[in-house]
């Protein structure tokens, strides 16, 4: 398969990101969890020692976004493969069947979209006491997968009506060999984009909710980290605070650069009709 | 269709998903293990006091009773009463009424500043395509869509007012307060409606009215603007239709890093509150809200295209 050349820096930005978030927490120079505190050490300007300097706590911040990459990588790798399945999955039942099914379907998928999303999240992480791992998987899916339905429900309306979908049935196809062998592999390439953007915004709709203090109270995250720079913005020296911003921040644009890239050039190969748009 | 059966159908829609939020955020508020009493009565709350506090919220009747006062104070437009009663400010819809003017103007500010930036960015992008200012447009627009609120936001109120003092504090209300907010919450906007535009207007430029009004002599601004714009516009339209929303939501973040009041914060005070009454209101508000503003945006769609107000 051909691919652009931005298509390729998409590949190794995100190639980067992976081995980064594999590798990055054994060669991470200090620890990061709270007991690591040296109040001793805040707000320490780069170093020998410190390559990005410290935090508020006096952690150290490369190692913080060695280990903060590891965290948004697994959130958002669980929540795009569940939110895909189950779109994908619900998006061919209603395309394939549609009547009832899909019209309650598209109703509630259009519940979902008449509310911003992010505040539904919000509304379910914040509810639970204690929010871990699983429950920020759950508000992330719980709206998260509504594109991927359009998209594969949309998919299905025109592949139904090829030959070899009317050939699979008169041939005495059940429902679900139509749907599972025939339908859901011939969809997969626009699935396929819409999970590629999808993982770029899952990073940054967590990196917000850290941000807001909503989630599972990780110091490491990227959206803990931009938060603590921001609380500091006025009490503490530009530098620091510049830094310390700069530092997670840009990284979630390289990760979000590299998806939406990488997810441009598959539109184009795999997407043809939508070439030249958005 | 007529313009009025069409807007009555799209109003039946609009409230049915209105009621389906409120109905979705009401049995999860409700499910979810956790006593609201204790956070809003606090500690040391005798058992009268605590008594109340249910009593107020309706906490002690049952769960469809509870739903049809919240449907009650729908009605009745107070959107239910905030317990424990502050002074001044006995009803939701009090609360909410406070905020949202700040949350409207924030919203209404960022989208001008993107459509102000994004569309002469798109047009002539596509007009000189493969100049520099292609090339420009399309590093703005991928800056844009990539660079995250919650580093924007704080980088320019840090460079503009602290370092370099051009503009006013975060606490500063007046007009001038609303310039740095804008631009945090519009350069996302800005960013994909500009791509939009200029992938729109690229696609428009190759068609055959667009040679025929070349052809018959017509000034190439004419050509331009009226012609090719008008109908380049259309899926700029939807976009920023469907994106006010995202406005609001946005708005949750520039409002924490310029202390701003707003919709966005009042729902997430209230959730920590577990102030249900309020979390109910707030919801009901931002998706009426909503439903309202992709109304507008079919409408618009109408005037822009004269094809889609015969259909």
């Amino acid at each position: 398969m051909k691919l652009s050349p931005s298509t390729w820096v998409g590949i190794i930005m995100l190639g980067l990101f992976v081995l980064v978030v594999v590798f990055g927490p054994l060669l991470a120079p200090f620890e990061v969890e709270l007991h690591a505190a040296d109040l001793t050490n805040q707000f320490q300007h780069p170093s020998g020692d410190h390559w990005l300097g410290t935090d508020s706590q006096g952690v150290d911040t490369f190692s913080q976004l060695l280990w903060g990459a590891r965290s948004a990588l697994q959130l958002s790798l669980v929540v795009v493969a569940i939110s895909a399945t189950i779109g994908i999955v619900l998006g061919t039942v209603a395309g394939w069947y549609r009547g009832v099914v899909d019209e309650i379907l598209m109703r509630i998928v259009d519940i979902l979209m008449a509310f911003p999303g992010i505040l539904l999240n919000i509304a379910i992480v914040a509810v639970v006491a204690k929010p871990g791992f699983w429950v920020m998987v759950a508000a992330l899916c719980a709206n998260g997968w509504v594109g991927y339905a359009r998209v594969a429900r949309g998919q299905v309306l025109g592949l139904r009506e090829r030959d070899y979908v009317a050939a699979a049935v008169a041939l005495g196809a059940s429902n679900r060999r139509v749907m599972f062998r025939h339908l859901i592999p011939n969809l997969m390439g626009p699935a396929l984009v819409q999970i590629t953007f999808g993982f770029g915004t899952v990073i940054i709709v967590e990196a917000s909710l850290s941000f807001l203090g909503i989630g599972q109270q990780v110091d490491y995250s990227w959206g803990a980290m931009l938060d603590q720079a921001r609380s500091f913005m006025f009490k503490r020296d530009t530098d620091w605070v510049t830094l310390y911003t700069l530092v997670p921040g840009l990284a979630i644009m390289w990760v979000v650069l590299g998806a939406n890239l990488l997810g441009d050039g598959l539109r184009d190969r795999l997407d043809p009709r939508q070439r030249g748009r958005g | 269709m007529s313009i009025g059966s069409f807007l009555l159908r799209r109003l039946g829609s609009g409230v049915l998903a209105i009621v389906g939020v409120s109905i979705l955020v009401f049995l999860f508020l409700h499910l979810v293990p956790g006593d609201p009493i204790d956070h809003l009565a606090g500690g040391e709350a005798t058992p009268a006091q605590r008594k109340q506090i249910e009593k107020c919220m309706g906490l002690d009747k049952s769960l469809p009773a509870q739903f049809a006062a919240f449907l009650g104070h729908v009605v009745d437009g107070s959107l239910g009463h905030q317990c424990p009663d502050p002074k001044g400010k006995p009803t939701v819809s009090d609360r909410i009424a406070e905020v949202v003017p700040y949350t409207f103007t924030l919203a209404v500010a960022g989208m001008l500043v993107a459509v102000i930036f994004a569309l002469p960015l798109g047009v002539l992008a596509a007009i000189r395509r493969g100049s520099w200012i292609d090339t420009l447009a399309t590093t703005v627009s991928l800056s844009g869509i990539t660079i995250p609120q919650m580093m924007f936001a704080p980088l320019i109120l840090f460079v503009f007012f602290i370092g370099l003092g051009w503009s006013p504090g975060p606490t500063e209300t007046g007009w001038s307060g609303i310039i740095l907010p804008a631009l945090a919450i519009g350069t996302h906007l800005m960013a994909m409606l500009s791509r939009m535009t200029r992938s729109s207007m690229v696609e428009v430029l190759g068609d055959d009215y667009v040679r025929t009004a070349r052809a018959k002599g017509l000034p190439e601004g004419r050509v331009l603007f009226v012609h090719a714009l008008r109908n380049a516009l259309l899926p700029v339209i939807t976009i920023v239709g469907l994106q006010f929303g995202s406005l609001l939501s946005g708005a949750i973040i520039v409002e924490k890093v310029f202390a701003r009041p707003g919709l966005g914060t009042t729902l997430l005070d209230a959730i920590t509150e577990r102030n249900y009454p309020v979390v109910q209101g707030s919801v009901l508000v931002i998706a009426a809200i909503y439903v309202v503003v992709n109304i507008g945006v079919d409408l618009a769609y109408g005037l822009a295209d004269p094809r889609i107000r015969r259909a």
